[in-house]
């Protein structure tokens, strides 16, 4: 993934994400109201400058170009934040500060949604009286349709395949273009206009977040053009689209079908939204200090150069904001090369490294993150903070390090290699670090850069190049689709998503006790006990120092001049992008 | 003349069919060599969340399983007849002239390519005009006033002008003169000409002045030394025998005489700034055709990148057969033949 891009991971398999609506305890803040007084993540856990005024212009710009405004086909945790302007999901997160965040509310639908079959079975009643942007009422009909195109890969590429891989799809299903006209029923049925049926194959007690994804955004099947749909999506939601070019922006006006009686999520606020993509980036982080922009959409923080700007001056700071995010910067401890199988080996890593080096390597404090002790952020809920393998000052203990080398067999140390994404000048850094660090103790690692296309699919991730080419080390990275423990954990700890045919995030996991606890967690409904499992998973998997825990990310952020009622949205790791409005 | 001219254009063609054949060969049959399957390649337009069967019917429908040879003969007769192209919910006809069809943007390459010139070219235009103008006096001034003051000063900026890179200049630009001081619109701010002709000049007139800046140091070195050199033969000698005013010596006799380099270079310059003016483009986010080639860059989006490398492949042996063309017209005693 692009270091400047706040881009959501894909989860490939089939496997069961998340459970229903969380609020946890463990590494979160409450929501302490709201703050008009600049300073140091003013943002954070209250609305900075809360207002209910309408009207005015906002300005976002991005660096870059999003995968697409298509609900059925993004992925990027900036567009799921932004989407929700001209789209309405089943269900959303809540819009508010903080760990409030982390609720599931109804949004089209006028609820969650009720299992039945074991959870097998889920229906969600659609609000009354909702209407697309040119009058014609949005019906369960249109949600259905949305699902089912959203799993025609072959035009849709991006967006999560999790509806592709979890809902009962009649035999030969190749989605909604290559079989149409083809009866879904057994996925999904629509008894009447507001109330709308998942048919799963296996029981998931976490179905509200499939339900959150934009591809329940509803869309009109006579107003589908499939691949060019993006060029004017059909709006639910407060705006819609008054322009749209490709990679170079839209503009977004107020949506006059969307009525706010039907919608207790949103206020609307500005009249129009801007959006410019392919911008400098540097250019944008200007143009938000000197007030001619509002907000840098992606979310990933301003450049090195304004990072050091923005930190030393007073009041530059008192407009920035460090949230704390739901990503994970890690290096894999690959037990299947030689002699990381044996785990004194291993455990020589976990001692022998300076994390502080690593921390270094990413940016600092600031813009790289907190230092990490075990997997979970302090985003997920339910997460406890716990280390293992503690050291002074957490930079590293040679004494105990080479300790656990004696004990493995090689006292003197061994070599062995470390990759990293070649794109990616962090993780060439951070690659660099461990190669010094242990080099105090004996341990020489030769560090391999691999493109970032194929790192997963054909060397780091890929089991039999891995052991072939002495890939002891690899240097990772996991941000969840939504801040959950199971989300965030399965497809870095569960054994079955690594395949040798390579894919996978998962290189050195492969804890049978884990798989079972993942699997009892998937259809845990209680919530205490529930996160209890995943700490649990937690724990075993540093048990076993098959993954070093680098950093939980960090990001620095500047607030936009005129902007009202800005705030962190935890879920997104930005702000968020509903709530902003004009002074 | 006319023999001429067709010769040239005839040469061009060649040109241009080579610059095809080796883009194309580069970025479609050196991944192969280096060991990319057709899956591999198509990966790369499928997605994250991709399945196998996915992966493999998007490889067919790009062609991959095709020789290169074949991939290259659809994409080249696209340019004459245009291309169909399958998008699952049925097929799309990319009219002629094809220069292929981003299976990332799902757009073809063409229209873009159309949309992003206006700005590389009101880019280069303005610059070049400014760069050409102020280039040429201070050249002149300089080698007028060899080894005064003035001299010295001008090839002391020259110089850092010619050593700053643009990417720097562009930024302090933007940071002092339109955040800070509130001169000039900041970037992204581009209008287009047709639009408002004003608006259109004061969006573009600090990314001019800033590129300008960077090509009229070179331009002053060169037009220095050629002056220094001209200003001292013998033709000159007479022509103030004759009685002409200086200004008619200078300009119309050493001046002229020394254009012949500059035109040379002028002509690399302005086709290869057509082409893209990646640096400044970005710097200044103007959406032009260079901005276009990082994104094809960036999304490793074959089609993008072929489309640009053709299109500037296409400026820069245009611009040099107009400079050849214009020596005649510079130079009394070139004949065109």
């Amino acid at each position: 993934m692009n270091a400047r891009r706040k881009t959501v991971i894909a989860a490939l398999s089939a496997l069961a994400l998340a459970l229903t609506a969380c609020g946890g305890s463990g590494g979160s803040t409450s929501n302490s109201g709201s703050s008009s007084k600049a300073e140091f993540n003013a943002a954070m856990n209250k609305v900075f400058n809360a207002s209910d005024k309408k009207g005015g212009t906002i300005k976002y710009a991005d660096e870059s170009a999003p995968d697409s405004v298509d609900p059925g086909d993004t992925y990027y945790g900036s567009q799921w934040d932004m989407i929700r302007n001209w789209g309405r999901s089943l269900t959303m997160f809540k819009v508010a500060p903080g760990d409030a965040s982390n609720e599931l509310v109804g949004d089209l639908a006028d609820g969650l949604g009720k299992a039945s079959d074991n959870a097998k079975t889920w229906t969600y009643k659609l609000r009354s009286g909702l209407k697309y942007e040119d009058g014609t009422p949005i019906t369960s009909k249109d949600v259905k349709y949305a699902v089912e195109r959203s799993t025609a890969k072959e035009v849709h590429p991006d967006g999560p395949a999790y509806f592709d891989t979890m809902l009962n799809w009649p035999a030969g299903w190749k989605g909604a273009y290559l079989s149409k006209g083809m009866n879904t029923d057994s996925a999904i049925t629509t008894p009447d206009d507001l109330t709308i049926v998942f048919h799963l194959k296996a029981p998931f007690a976490g179905f509200d977040y499939l339900a959150m994804t934009p591809q329940t955004i509803p869309v009109p099947q006579a107003k589908d053009t499939g691949a060019k749909y993006k060029e004017h999506v059909i709006s639910s939601g407060p705006y819609k689209f008054d322009s749209y070019q490709d990679a170079k922006g839209y503009v977004l006006v107020r949506n006059d079908q969307w009525d706010q009686s039907t919608d207790a999520n949103r206020k609307a606020l500005p009249d129009r939204i801007e959006m410019s993509m392919n911008v400098n980036a540097e250019d944008i982080d200007n143009r938000i200090i000197a007030g001619d922009l509002d907000v840098a959409v992606t979310g990933v923080g301003v450049t090195p150069a304004t990072q050091t700007r923005v930190l030393s001056d007073p009041n530059l700071k008192a407009r920035a904001d460090n949230p704390t995010l739901g990503r994970f910067q890690y290096v894999s401890i690959n037990p299947t090369v030689k002699p990381f199988d044996n785990i004194e080996c291993r455990k020589a890593v976990m001692y022998g490294m300076d994390k502080t080096a690593y921390q270094t390597a990413y940016g600092g404090e600031f813009a790289g993150g907190e230092l990490a002790s075990n997997l979970m952020p302090p985003v997920i809920p339910g997460q406890q903070k716990f280390n293992m393998y503690e050291t002074p000052d957490s930079k590293g203990d040679e004494a105990k390090a080479k300790d656990a080398l004696t004990k493995c067999g090689f006292p003197n140390g061994f070599s062995t290699n470390i990759t990293f994404r070649t794109e990616r000048p962090k993780e060439k850094a951070a690659a660099e670090a461990f190669q010094q660090s242990l080099a105090k103790i004996g341990i020489k690692l030769t560090p391999k850069g691999f493109p970032r296309k194929d790192y997963f699919s054909t060397y780091a991730g890929n089991p039999p190049y891995v052991v072939k080419n002495n890939l002891g080390l690899v240097v990772n990275s996991w941000g969840a689709d939504w801040n959950d423990g199971f989300g965030f954990l399965s497809q870095i700890v569960d054994s079955r998503v690594i395949r040798d045919t390579g894919g996978s995030s998962n290189t050195s996991v492969r804890i049978p006790e884990v798989d079972k606890l993942l699997d009892q967690a998937s259809v845990e409904l209680d919530k205490s006990k529930r996160e209890a499992l995943w700490v649990e998973i937690d724990k075993k998997v540093m048990e076993q120092a098959v993954i070093y825990p680098g950093l939980w990310a960090k990001t620095l952020m500047v607030r936009g001049q005129n902007l009202t009622n800005v705030f962190v949205n935890d879920q997104y790791g930005m702000y968020d992008y509903l709530s902003l409005g004009k002074p | 003349m006319i023999a001429y001219i067709i010769r040239r254009l005839l040469a061009a063609a060649g040109t241009l069919f080579v610059v095809s054949v080796l883009t194309f060969g580069i970025f479609y049959m050196f991944p192969r060599l280096a060991g990319a399957t057709p899956e591999t390649l198509a990966s790369r337009y499928v997605g994250r969340s991709a399945t196998a069967e996915t992966v493999k019917a998007t490889a067919n429908a790009l062609g991959f399983y095709d020789p290169v040879t074949v991939q290259y003969w659809h994409w080249a007769k696209g340019i004459f007849v245009g291309a169909d192209y399958n998008l699952g919910t049925g097929v799309e006809h990319c009219p002629a002239p094809c220069l292929g069809y981003s299976f990332i943007s799902r757009t073809p390459v063409w229209p873009d390519l159309l949309d992003r010139f206006p700005v590389t070219l009101s880019l280069a235009i303005g610059a070049s005009v400014l760069w050409l103008a102020g280039g040429l006096a201070v050249g002149v001034l300089s080698a007028l006033r060899r080894g005064t003051v003035l001299d010295r000063t001008a090839m002391m900026v020259a110089l850092a002008g010619v050593s700053m890179p643009i990417f720097w200049t562009g930024l302090m630009a933007l940071s002092f003169f339109s955040y800070r001081w509130g001169l000039f619109p900041g970037g992204g701010s581009y209008v287009a000409f047709t639009e408002n002709p004003i608006r259109w000049a004061y969006a573009l007139m600090l990314p001019w002045i800033t590129l300008a800046f960077l090509f009229s140091a070179q331009y002053a070195r060169l037009t220095r030394a050629g002056m220094l050199e001209t200003m001292n033969e013998d033709f000159i000698r007479t022509a103030r025998a004759k009685g002409l005013v200086e200004r008619d010596v200078v300009v119309k006799h050493g001046l002229r005489a020394a254009l012949t380099p500059i035109l040379t270079i002028f002509g690399l310059d302005f086709g290869l700034l057509i082409g893209g003016a990646v640096l400044t483009e970005n710097v200044f986010s103007l959406n032009g055709l260079g901005k276009y080639a990082v994104i094809g860059i960036s999304d490793q989006d074959m089609p993008k990148i072929m489309g640009v490398t053709l299109v500037a492949a296409f400026f820069i042996v245009l611009s040099n057969l107009v400079v050849d063309l214009l020596y005649a017209f510079v130079d009394p005693r070139v004949r065109l033949k």
